[in-house]
């Protein structure tokens, strides 16, 4: 008798141990359903939005959305955690929108259930920050020494191709230390993208995107150990976000564009690169653009919504507010730009966000009024 | 009185006995009855007890093994595409899918030895100091404490202090060696995470050399040995596998180090070429890059990177507890 309630009693301990074990393993497989419906659910409810993605406007749109919060009472909950990180949760349904500083690939398209949608929400720059101590003026580059210094054929600050650039500079026999990013991020894609527009070399040997096999140099995480490197040891230049090389006071370059110009990264020289014709679908890149006044390495940065709302229980009322949200943030949200060093949207690029938002349905029926 | 009671208590077995031969009586067989059951409840207990301890116990075994099956599953993509030469592949390019972790493999294995080389002398002289010289006091407590304090401190102050202080400092001895002095690199992530692992070594080896018998110790005084000959032939010998096992600990600590080491090494996919180069660890490129891998066989080569990580972890335990063995044999 006793022998058996012993059994019984430890059979029932290892049924329960067993019984989480396995409901655990079950649950792995059906989680990413099971949590995105629950997010949705959550959402619709207590009048959240979810989006995830790039960190590099997550400035602006945390000041956006709680500007929109004081007068709409709608809660956006918006996490940075990287362009990649935002399409994979747009994929996977887990966020109401996405948000990438790079537009999506073929690859992630297909990857996609349903089209989504890329809509314009501002346009930023990657400046050259250096550290010359001896050198006042403002160094200029062109794309062939910028490309030459970040492939690792020019070394030395006083090399011919440099002060043919930069004529009555006098520039240091210095060696030339290079910072880039290590952490896949979007600043990387906008510069490798601008690089391989304007190098046959660059484009064949290292190509574009977040994060690739650069030749030479240090890697440093985020802007900030970009930063770090360039403050800390003489001769050193590296890319970095014009708003974050704004705060920090540092020095950087002025970039020859297409037309010739050497031009200096401002709020100002961005929108005028934004300001060209910008297709139906919003997908372009600022690069190396005609505008005579643009900044050659500027770039947009998106808002990634799905064309059909209509999916995992979503509600016709949450679709709403969301394009109402975007609608607004290409409108009124862009008097924040300015103040927190991004540039406000270029006309074209809001008239292109709006015939967007205008195609996107609710159970095949328009969404925005 | 006393006596008495002393010859009431000593009667009283003598007469349980001789009840117990007789027929019992109904009082008694139930207060037996009582005591038996109790005893049966606490058997139960014991036993639940014990098998919940080894229930736990196998979820730690079931949770390595999820672990690992977790990252061979995730890295089949990345085996599928690049195969074994992803072991000596030199080029990390996610732009065109090539990968390779030898680069990396090798940076883990430099800054991990090379901190151990440096960091062995000074924790085993912290141990004999605090083991065997001082074990008591208030300078040996100040120092078991600071010691065990290095352990404590977040793994990004090291890192900070890295960038701010280590590195213009390796810069000038690099500037005096003739090298390229970047100050970021192999050299100075060894350094920072040399530090970080003296308390592994140094507690253990403490607690060992503490443990040594006075008998053994009293017996080579005896006959005539100095303190540094005491050291050197009784207590170093003895307490060989717990300084070795001390000595373990630190590389496993120092293998899995990221933050430290991602912020001073400079981060660059290329092969080091000796100390003073820059270069990258696994457990760095992991956290560097996971976040962004968006297509499937970048993902998959970053997993299978920890699944590197984590075998080399086991082969170099599996090596130490062989080499503890044999010493503890011997």
């Amino acid at each position: 008798m006793r022998s058996i309630k012993n059994v019984t009693l430890t059979g029932l301990a290892v049924a329960i141990v067993g019984g989480i074990l396995l409901t655990g393993c079950s649950g792995s497989g059906t989680g990413s359903k099971a949590d995105s419906a629950s997010a949705a659910n959550s959402a619709g409810e207590d009048n959240t939005l979810m989006g995830a993605g790039a960190s590099f406007p997550n400035p602006l749109y945390s000041k956006m959305f709680s500007e929109y919060n004081k007068t709409t009472g709608l809660k956006v909950n918006y996490q940075s955690i990287g362009s990649g990180g935002g399409i994979k949760g747009l994929t996977d349904k887990t966020v109401d929108f996405g948000a990438s500083d790079a537009p999506l690939t073929d690859d992630q398209a297909k990857a996609m259930s349903a089209p989504a949608i890329h809509i314009p929400a501002t346009a930023g720059a990657v400046v050259l920050s250096y550290n010359l101590p001896d050198v006042k003026d403002t160094l200029c580059l062109s794309p062939d020494v910028l490309a030459g210094i970040f492939l690792g054929t020019i070394t030395k600050w006083n090399d011919a191709k440099i002060a043919a650039v930069n004529k009555g500079v006098k520039l240091p026999n210095m060696a030339i230390m290079i910072a880039h990013r290590t952490d896949a991020s979007g600043t990387s894609n906008i510069f490798t993208t601008y690089l391989t527009k304007v190098n046959k070399d660059w484009e064949t040997k290292v190509g574009k995107g977040s994060s690739v096999n650069w030749p030479v140099g240090l890697g440093g995480k985020g802007n900030e150990g970009v930063a770090g490197y360039i403050k800390q040891s003489p001769g050193t230049i590296g890319y970095i976000e014009l708003a974050y090389a704004i705060q920090n006071n540092m020095a950087y370059a002025k970039i020859q564009n297409k037309a010739g110009n050497f031009i200096a990264p401002s709020i100002a020289s961005v929108t005028a690169a934004a300001n060209i014709d910008i297709p139906a679908d919003g997908k372009v890149s600022l690069t190396n653009t005609d505008a005579p006044d643009g900044y050659p390495i500027s770039g947009l940065s998106w808002v990634l919504i799905y064309q059909e709302q209509k999916y995992n229980n979503r509600t016709a009322d949450k679709a709403a507010k969301m394009v109402k949200l975007i609608q607004w943030m290409i409108h009124d949200g862009q008097q924040y730009s300015a103040a927190l060093n991004y540039a406000p949207l270029s006309a074209k690029a809001v008239a292109v966000g709006d015939a967007l938002l205008k195609t996107v349905t609710y159970d095949g029926k328009p969404v925005a009024q | 009185m006393e006596t008495l009671v002393d010859n009431d208590l000593i009667a009283r077995p003598d007469e349980s006995l001789g009840r117990a031969f007789s027929a019992p009586k109904p009082k008694d067989a139930a207060k037996a009855s009582k005591r038996i059951k109790r005893s049966h409840r606490q058997i139960r207990t014991e036993t639940f007890f014990r098998r919940s301890l080894i229930i736990v116990g196998l979820l730690m075994v079931a949770l390595v093994f999820a672990i690992m099956l977790t990252l061979i599953v995730e890295s089949i993509p990345s085996i599928k595409a690049l195969g074994a030469g992803y072991l000596w592949g030199k080029t990390w390019d996610p732009v065109k899918d090539v990968y390779g972790a030898l680069p990396f493999l090798m940076g883990t294995l430099l800054t991990s030895f090379l901190a151990l080389l440096i960091s062995v002398p000074f924790s085993f002289a912290v141990a004999i100091v605090l083991g065997e010289y001082y074990p008591q006091g208030w300078l040996s407590n100040l120092l078991k404490n600071m010691v065990e304090l290095i352990a404590a401190v977040p793994s990004v102050i090291y890192g900070f202090w890295g960038l701010a202080v280590l590195v213009p400092i390796v810069r000038t001895f690099e500037t005096s060696l003739g090298v390229p002095p970047m100050g970021y690199g192999i050299f100075s992530s060894s350094l920072i995470l040399a530090i970080m692992i003296i308390p592994y070594a140094a507690s253990l080896g403490r607690s060992m050399i503490q443990m040594v018998p006075a008998n053994l110790k009293e017996a080579a005084y005896s006959l005539g040995a100095t303190r540094w000959e005491v050291i050197r032939s009784v207590i170093l010998p003895y307490t060989k596998s717990g300084l070795f096992a001390g000595v373990l600990l630190s590389l496993g600590r120092a293998l899995g180090e990221t933050m430290a080491v991602t912020m001073v090494i400079g981060n660059t996919t290329l092969m080091p070429n000796g100390i003073f180069s820059t270069g990258n660890t696994m457990a760095s490129v992991i956290a560097n890059e996971l976040g962004e891998a968006d297509k499937v066989v970048y993902n998959s080569a970053l997993v299978e990177l920890g699944l590197v990580l984590f075998l080399v972890t086991v082969v170099i335990n599996m090596i130490g507890k062989k080499v503890i063995g044999k010493f503890t044999n011997e």
